[in-house]
């Protein structure tokens, strides 16, 4: 069910995925023409971002399980759109939702989670987001009982999502024209999970994986590996083709432009991925169809900047 | 001399050093002071026409300097700077 589709619907989290597909036109004339460019459009998902997929399954896959029951909360150290994420399905769910997060976070992120009834753990905003993490697992230490930990650098509920969701999706909606499929990584769910399904659907289609080129970026949401804590459910084997290393001032130039020419607002890595979209193209020639990934839109990061005066890395 | 707060992702450049000592009397000397014991830093805060880059972020005293003078904002000797790059997300 998307939120374009005049039907009737029973919970919030029937709106998550079954996302719309559009064609970026400018792109395309800035790749050379006679190549097709679709972006799929997850800020349409009901908590704004792609985040929602991956949340959705890691819950739901738990309460199924039992690893989530009555009596238990869920905890995780977000605090981006997978906090956001977490929090819609656990106020539509009844599941008391905690979030560790560093004390100097932007308000816009407390208020936001807030604003579901999340609660919010704060810690030293002396030891950035690795400090948040040592304190969930302490927190989680001391009371297992009391929470699931879905931990969605390692859950296998996240790129299942994307195998059952996102993957689907695109192979009904373009089916066997498909060339290539082009994403950045953060935890790296949607590559992992959606490439595997573009895989099996046809080994052909090329899976490309962005990545900042730089450890010292500005792509909120993407991850850097090779100076980053590489994520367990990266297994590249047999569904990556190739990583791309994107750079920042590209990414935001292409989140600019798509804004101003074709009136879609997006997010930072969104921009990486449409400004990578555009280069696999350009590359790939008349013929290619790339499909891309819209994560977020750029209003979420409108919050002025002063709140990082306080950020301690 | 400032004392400049420097970024993981940057701290190679500063054989690993947090904190690191830098002299001037404005942000744009800092910079180049920094560049003159850190080769290869001021590429990574600045772009090709000098000016910061978009993403990176430099606090003097805890204030942006897009709010005062951007690099010709004045810097004191006890002073401490901090360069920081957009949150990560997750």
């Amino acid at each position: 069910m998307s939120l374009h589709s005049n039907q009737t619907v029973h919970s919030i989290l029937d709106l998550v995925g079954n996302t719309p597909l559009i064609r970026l036109r400018s792109v395309e004339k800035r790749a050379g023409g006679d190549v097709e460019i679709w972006a799929k459009c997850e800020f349409e998902n009901p908590g704004g971002s792609v985040k929602d997929r991956a949340a959705r399954q890691m819950i739901l896959d738990a309460l199924d399980d039992g690893r989530l029951a009555p009596g238990k909360g869920l905890i995780d150290s977000t605090s981006g759109n997978t906090g956001v994420a977490y929090s819609m399905i656990g106020a539509a769910l009844g599941i008391p939702i905690t979030l560790v997060m560093p004390a100097n976070v932007s308000e816009a992120r407390k208020n936001i989670t807030k604003a579901y009834g999340t609660k919010l753990v704060y810690s030293s905003e002396l030891e950035g987001s690795d400090g948040a993490i040592r304190l969930v697992q302490q927190i989680v230490q001391d009371e297992p009982d009391k929470y699931f930990f879905p931990n969605q650098y390692a859950n296998p509920s996240n790129p299942k999502a994307h195998y059952l969701g996102t993957g689907a999706e695109i192979i009904e909606a373009v089916g066997d024209r498909l060339s290539h499929f082009v994403t950045g990584i953060g935890t790296t769910g949607t590559v992992i999970g959606t490439g595997r399904r573009l895989k099996e659907f046809r080994d052909s289609i090329e899976v490309v994986a962005v990545e900042p080129d730089d450890a010292f970026h500005g792509l909120e949401g993407l991850k850097h590996l090779q100076s980053s804590i590489v994520p367990e459910i990266w297994q590249p084997e047999g569904i990556i083709d190739r990583v791309l290393p994107m750079a920042t001032d590209e990414a935001w130039d292409a989140a600019d432009l798509l804004c101003r020419q074709e009136g879609v607002f997006i997010g930072h890595s969104a921009g990486a991925n449409v400004a990578s979209a555009c280069r696999v193209a350009r590359e790939a020639g008349p013929g290619a169809v790339v499909v891309t990934i819209l994560p977020d839109r750029g209003d979420r990061y409108f919050q002025p900047m002063k709140w990082e005066k306080q950020y301690v890395w | 001399m400032a004392t400049v707060r420097i970024p993981t992702p940057l701290r190679k450049l500063t054989q690993g050093k947090e904190e690191v000592a830098a002299a001037g009397a404005t942000i744009s000397e800092v910079i180049t002071d920094l560049e003159k014991n850190y080769p290869g830093i001021k590429a990574r805060i600045c772009d090709d026409s000098g000016e910061v880059r978009r993403f990176v972020n430099i606090f003097v005293r805890d204030e942006d300097i897009r709010f005062l003078s951007n690099l010709d904002t004045p810097v004191g000797d006890s002073d401490e700077v901090s360069i920081v790059p957009a949150i990560a997300g997750g």
